[in-house]
């Protein structure tokens, strides 16, 4: 099989750069979601459609993404 | 435009689309994340995974001699099999398995340049089935500790200026705004760099399609940075295997002799007792603060 109609956007998640891979594999999307630096892989998933695909991801990005903290640095 | 130090140690995604059937060459796929190989994967090669396969799984270490023959045995590997590397995250564990494999003496291991995502960009045949290996004859040399730097390396490092420290974490994990990734679990008790490193995050070494930038191209990023081989070398970053990436750019593709990965890296560092701590971003010691 070949992987098809590959894509590749960021998006903004609750202030973070989420970078979102997704590609066809005969009918089943695919979507890989990292965060832009350091480029770290956060969620993958697959769904009938791309935004399924992608809204899986995000939803799953969101909930770990929500639990960095952000120290002061001075 | 110059050519790498050692071309030899990367191969094009259309070499290794020619090379899948040859039977001195093993193609391994290393993901950080473990479950793409069950996604699709380029046809003959073998999984091997991060978190089990390539550390001993007790003690936090790299594989000990005994554990990479037997990797290498189970994986159909002898001496004289050229071994492909490729995955994720523009290569990140790959770069961690070619790293050991040069610690344990193989001679011919190259990285597939761009990864696992730009043979699947560009739209090339994956498979879900997983070959059948036959066991294979290893003996691998003693382990080459010049390649790597334990916490006393750095120490010294840090205490008589010896070697230049290559922070190549994100610009907030170098300042410490952060202690981990985004979305990843903070993993040591204090947040910052090793004193005196440069910030030098490794995707700069990257073009957008995943492969290495050029030779020119990486020696002005890393000149500029005061990075020029006259001096030995750390690279780190949180747990090792991104520093094993940009350690890969040091060494092969520009040729710097005195290169080291310190595996301990923040996830060491951060959490000793006592030990120097900078935060925040020095002017003069960043290549990708924004």
């Amino acid at each position: 099989m070949k992987p098809e109609d590959y894509v590749e956007h960021v998006v903004d998640v609750d202030g973070w750069p989420v970078n979102l891979t997704s590609y066809r594999f005969g009918e089943t999307f695919h979507c890989k979601a990292d965060n832009v630096s350091p480029g770290a892989w956060l969620a993958r998933e697959s769904g009938a459609t791309r935004e399924a695909a992608e809204q899986k991801a995000l939803d799953r990005a969101r909930q770990l993404l929500s639990r960095t903290r952000r120290h002061p640095v001075s | 435009m110059s050519e790498y130090a050692h071309p030899e140690t990367l191969v094009s995604t259309d070499w290794v689309a020619q090379a899948l059937d040859e039977p001195n060459v093993r193609i391994v796929e290393v993901d950080v994340d473990t479950a793409a190989y069950d996604e699709g994967h380029i046809r003959n090669a073998i999984p091997w995974n991060w978190h089990t396969q390539l550390c001993d799984t007790v003690r936090r270490n790299i594989l000990s001699k005994a554990e990479f023959e037997a990797l290498m045995q189970r994986s159909g590997i002898t001496p004289k099999t050229t071994v492909v590397l490729y995955g994720d995250n523009n290569n990140w564990f790959a770069a961690w398995a070619f790293w050991q494999m040069k610690i344990y003496g193989h001679k011919d291991v190259r990285l597939m340049n761009g990864g696992r995502k730009k043979w699947i960009a560009e739209g090339r045949e994956v498979t879900t089935d997983v070959p059948t290996i036959k066991g294979s004859e290893y003996g691998a040399l003693p382990a080459d500790l010049s390649l790597r730097a334990f916490l006393q390396d750095v120490r010294e490092a840090v205490d008589a200026h010896g070697a230049e420290l290559v922070d190549v974490r994100s610009p907030q994990e170098f300042t410490g705004e952060i202690l981990a990734p985004p979305g990843l679990p903070e993993t040591c008790q204090r947040g910052g760099h090793i004193p005196g490193a440069r910030s030098i995050p490794w995707g700069l070494a990257c073009n957008e399609d995943g492969t290495f930038k050029s030779f020119d191209d990486l020696h002005q990023l890393y000149d500029s940075q005061g990075i020029d081989g006259s001096t030995p070398v750390v690279a780190y970053c949180r747990i090792g295997e991104r520093s094993s990436h940009t350690w890969f750019v040091l060494k092969e593709l520009l040729g710097y002799d005195r290169v080291t990965n310190y595996d301990g890296s923040w996830t060491e560092w951060g959490n000793l007792v006592a030990a120097p701590v900078e935060r925040g971003m020095p002017l003069s010691s960043s290549a990708g603060a924004s």
